[in-house]
C-alpha cells in the first residue's frame, strides 16, 4: 500500500515535473491548500515567468511578497517572483555591504554576466532566498506556515537543488560556502522537506518522473508525493457499450440514432477506452514507487481561480488516505 | 491555407527541414515521421537528427545508445533514411578537434569549464544542434537533413541561444574580466575603475580559480576558431541557405501557437522561408451534429429517466470531446486570422503514443493529408 500525502507535515514544498504538466498550478493550488485554517503560505517562482501572475490573473510580481490569495476558510497565500540579480544584490549587501555600489554593478551588466558564467550562482541564490523565507521568524512566530516552490522542470530540478555541489565550483572558502551549506542541509531536511513530482499519466512525463526520483534520491533529496495531474474519469465505468444498446439509448433520447451516428460515437468510445488502458498501465508503473500517488482531475473547462480551489480541495483531503 | 508536404519532401532543391516549436508540441515525431516518408514515398537519401527522443521512438529507429554518427534504419522501403541522436558533449569535442592539434584539445578538454560548459552551459545545446547539422550538411552523403530541436520553452530558443552562447563567450564582459591590467587605458578606459571593482568582487564571489580557467579557456578558442562568434555565425548560415526549410510545430493550445506566432515572425524578419504550420495532436469529432449542450442535455434526461446509463456515458465522453475540439478551432483560428499567408497541416491525435515504424508512416500520412 502507499503511504498518504500528508502535506502540512512539512513546510518546503518543491514542485516539479516535466514541462507542462502542471507544476505551476499544483503549486498554486498547494499553496492554497496549505493556508487552509487561516494559516499563511509563500507561493515562489524562479524563472522569470511570472507564470503565478497569469494563473491569478494579476499584474507581473515584483521582488517583493505580495498577498495574492485567499486560502479555502481564511489564510492566506503570498507570493514572491525571486529574481537572480536581486538575489545576488541582497547577498553582496548582506555580506560585502555593498549599498548602492551593487546597483551599478547591475548597470553594467555584471549580475547578468556573473550569473550566466556560473549558473549554479544562480541556483545558490535563487534556493537561498527560498532558504530564507522558510526559516524566517517574525515576533518569534514563523513568517510562513509553509512555503511552496515553482521549481524548474525534471530535466533541471536535481543541478538546481543540489547546491553544495554548484559552489564546490565556486570559492572554496568566505560567504558564498557558508551560506550554500545553509541551503544545502534545508533542502534536504526530511522533516522539512519534500519534492513533489507533477506529471500526467503519458509516457514520456512518467518516464521522466521515474528519472526525476532515481536522481533527486541518489542527491539526497527527500522525494514527497507523486502529484497525477489531469487525470480523465471514465463516465463509463467500465461498461460495455454495444450498438444496439446505444442505438436504442439515443432514440430514447430524442437524439438521431442513424448508422453514422452510432459507429461515429462508437469510435470516440474505442479511442477514449484505448486511452484508458495506456493510461491504467502508466499508474501502475508508478505505483510501484514507494511515494504516495495523489490524483487531480483533468478540468474540462481549464484552470481559473474556482478550478485551483477545487485542486486545493483535493490536495487538502489527500491526506486521509491513499489513492494509489 | 493547406501545407502540401509531399510537395515539399519531393523538392529535390529543399536540402534541410528544421522542425522547430516549443516544448512538447511533437517536434521531434513531426521530424521523424517526414524523414522516413522522404526516404518511402519520395525515394530520398534522407537523415533525420534527433534530440532527445523519446526512449521507445529511438529504440524503433535502432537508436539504442547515443550515437553520434547516423545509422541507417531498418525495415524501410524506398530510397534511405539514416538516424541519429545528437549528443552534445561529443559533437562539442568534435569541433574542437577538427580546429587543433590533438595536445591542445586535450588541453581544452581538461579544463573544468569547458566540461561545465559543454554540459550544462544553457544554449550549448541548440548551438551543438546546428553544429551537427552543419557537419551533416559539408558530408553532403544525403539529399535531405531533417532536423529536430531541442526541447525548449521557445521555439526562439534554437535562433538565439547560440548567438547568446557566442556573444557572450566573445563579450566584452569576458574580456574585461580577462584582461584587466592590458585592457586599462583602452576604450574602456573610462569604465576603468567600475571595471576593476567589478573584477574584485567577481573574483571573491566566483572564486579565482573558476576565472582563471575561463581564462585559459578563452584564449584557447580564440587560438583554434579565431573566435567563437565567428564560427558560430558562420555554422547560423546553413540555416540562413536558400535550400533550407523551417516547419514549425504546434499543439492547438494557446501558450504552444502563441510561441509558433512569434517564432513564424522572427523568421519573416530574419528572410528565412517559413514553410508553415504543423498543427499537431488535434482533436476530431466524427459527429460534429451532436454539440456539448445537446449531448450533455441528452445524457442528463436519460440519467433523470433511469434509462440507459451507457448512453448517457458515451454521450459524456462525446461531448468532452466536442468541448476539446471546440476550444482548439477556436485556438487555431486565432492563428490563421494573425497568418493567413502561412500554410497549415494538421495532424490528428492518435489514441496511443507514436513510437514504433508504422505509427510514424501514420502521421506521415496525415501530414500529408493537409
Ligand atoms: N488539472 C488540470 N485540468 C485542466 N487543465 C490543467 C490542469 N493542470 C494544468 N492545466 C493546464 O495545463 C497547462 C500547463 O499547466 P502549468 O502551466 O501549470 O504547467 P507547468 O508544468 O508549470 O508548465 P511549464 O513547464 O511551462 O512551467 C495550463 O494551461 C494549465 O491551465
Ligand atoms: N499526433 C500525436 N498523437 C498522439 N501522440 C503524439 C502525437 N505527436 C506526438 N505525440 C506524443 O507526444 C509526446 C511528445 O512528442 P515529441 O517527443 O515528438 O515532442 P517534442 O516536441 O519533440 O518534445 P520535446 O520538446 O520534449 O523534445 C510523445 O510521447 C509522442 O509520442
Ligand atoms: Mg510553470
Ligand atoms: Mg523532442
Amino acid at each position: 500500500m502507499t503511504p498518504a500525502a500528508s502535506f502540512p507535515s512539512r513546510r518546503l514544498h518543491i514542485v516539479t515535473g516535466k514541462g507542462g504538466t502542471g507544476k505551476t498550478t499544483v503549486a498554486a493550488a498547494l499553496a492554497l491548500a496549505l493556508a487552509s485554517g487561516g494559516r499563511r503560505t509563500l507561493l515562489v517562482e524562479v524563472e522569470g515567468r511570472q507564470g503565478i501572475a497569469q494563473l491569478f490573473d494579476v499584474p507581473p510580481l515584483p521582488y517583493e511578497e505580495r498577498l495574492i490569495a485567499r486560502g479555502p476558510d481564511g489564510g492566506q497565500v503570498y507570493a514572491l517572483a525571486v529574481d537572480a540579480e536581486e538575489a545576488l544584490l541582497d547577498y553582496l549587501a548582506m555580506f560585502y555591504k555593498l549599498g548602492r555600489a551593487g546597483r551599478a554593478l547591475k548597470k553594467l551588466g555584471a549580475i547578468d554576466f556573473a550569473t550566466t558564467i556560473a549558473p549554479g550562482l544562480r541556483d545558490i541564490l535563487l534556493t537561498g532566498k527560498v532558504k530564507e523565507a522558510t526559516t524566517r521568524m517574525v515576533n518569534g512566530r514563523r513568517a510562513y506556515d509553509a512555503v511552496v516552490l515553482d521549481a524548474p522542470p525534471t530535466g533541471r530540478v536535481t543541478r538546481f537543488l543540489n547546491v553544495t555541489a554548484e559552489a564546490a565550483k565556486l570559492a572554496k572558502v568566505g560567504p558564498i560556502k557558508t551560506h550554500s551549506e545553509g541551503v544545502a542541509a534545508i533542502l534536504r531536511a526530511k522533516a522539512t522537506t519534500a519534492v513533489h513530482v507533477v506529471t500526467l499519466l503519458e509516457d514520456m512525463p512518467v518516464q521522466e518522473t521515474a528519472d526525476a526520483i532515481t536522481e533527486l534520491t541518489a542527491h539526497g533529496m527527500p522525494v514527497g508525493s507523486i502529484i497525477l495531474n489531469g487525470v480523465r474519469t471514465d463516465p463509463l465505468e467500465g461498461a460495455k457499450v454495444t450498438q444496439a444498446e446505444l442505438k436504442r439509448g439515443l432514440a430514447a433520447a430524442g437524439l438521431p440514432a442513424d448508422k453514422a451516428v452510432v459507429t461515429g460515437l462508437l469510435d470516440e468510445v474505442r479511442a477514449h477506452k484505448t486511452r484508458l488502458e495506456l493510461e491504467a498501465g502508466l499508474r501502475s508503473e508508478l505505483s510501484g514507487e514507494p511515494y504516495p500517488l495523489v490524483e487531480l482531475p483533468l478540468l474540462a473547462e481549464g484552470i481559473d481561480l474556482s478550478g485551483l480551489y477545487q485542486l486545493a480541495r483535493i490536495l487538502m483531503t489527500a491526506d486521509e488516505g491513499s489513492q494509489g | 491555407m493547406s501545407l502540401d508536404i509531399d510537395a515539399l519532401l519531393g523538392d529535390g532543391s529543399v536540402r534541410i527541414i528544421v522542425c522547430c516549436g516549443s516544448g512538447g508540441v511533437g517536434k521531434t515525431t513531426t521530424a521523424a515521421a517526414l524523414a522516413l516518408r522522404a526516404a518511402e514515398k519520395h525515394g530520398r537519401e534522407a537523415v533525420v537528427l534527433t534530440i532527445d527522443p523519446a526512449r521507445r521512438l529511438a529504440q524503433s529507429l535502432g537508436l539504442t545508445e547515443l550515437s553520434n554518427t547516423p545509422r541507417t534504419v531498418d525495415r524501410t522501403t524506398g530510397g534511405r533514411l539514416d538516424a541519429m541522436m545528437l549528443d552534445m558533449k561529443r559533437t562539442f569535442d568534435e569541433v574542437v578537434l577538427s580546429h587543433t592539434s590533438k595536445e591542445k584539445a586535450q588541453e581544452i578538454f581538461a579544463n573544468p569549464f569547458y566540461q561545465a560548459m559543454s554540459s550544462t552551459f544553457s544554449g550549448t545545446q541548440e548551438y551543438m544542434a546546428m553544429e551537427k547539422l552543419a557537419q551533416l550538411r559539408a558530408a553532403d552523403r544525403w539529399d535531405l537533413i531533417v532536423v529536430d530541436t531541442p526541447p525548449s520553452r521557445s521555439a526562439l530558443d534554437f535562433l538565439d541561444a547560440p548567438q547568446r552562447l557566442a556573444r557572450f563567450l566573445d563579450g566584452k564582459m569576458l574580456r574585461l574580466l580577462l584582461a584587466p591590467a592590458k585592457g586599462g587605458r583602452s576604450v574602456f578606459s573610462v569604465m576603468t575603475a567600475a571595471t576593476s571593482f567589478f573584477t574584485g568582487t567577481i573574483a571573491k564571489i566566483l572564486g579565482a580559480r573558476l576565472l582563471t580557467d575561463i581564462g585559459t579557456f578563452v584564449s584557447s578558442l580564440d587560438s583554434t576558431f579565431g573566435g567563437f562568434r565567428r564560427r558560430a555565425d558562420q555554422t547560423y548560415k546553413v540555416l540562413q541557405d536558400r535550400e533550407t526549410a523551417f516547419l514549425v510545430v504546434a499543439t492547438p493550445e494557446p501558450d504552444a501557437v502563441r510561441e509558433a506566432a512569434y517564432f513564424a515572425g522572427r523568421l519573416t524578419e530574419e528572410r528565412m522561408p517559413l514553410a508553415g504550420l504543423v498543427l499537431n495532436r488535434v482533436h476530431t469529432t466524427a459527429v460534429p451534429e451532436l454539440s456539448v449542450q445537446r449531448s450533455l442535455g441528452a445524457a442528463e434526461g436519460l440519467e433523470e429517466a433511469e434509462l440507459s446509463p451507457v448512453t448517457s456515458g458515451v454521450l459524456r465522453i462525446h461531448a468532452d470531446l466536442v468541448a476539446q475540439v471546440d476550444r482548439e478551432a477556436r485556438v487555431a483560428a486565432r492563428f490563421t486570422a494573425a497568418h493567413p499567408e502561412i500554410p497549415v497541416t494538421r495532424v490528428e491525435a492518435q489514441a496511443g503514443d507514436v513510437h514504433d515504424l508504422a505509427a510514424l508512416r501514420d502521421i506521415g500520412d496525415l501530414l500529408a493529408a493537409g
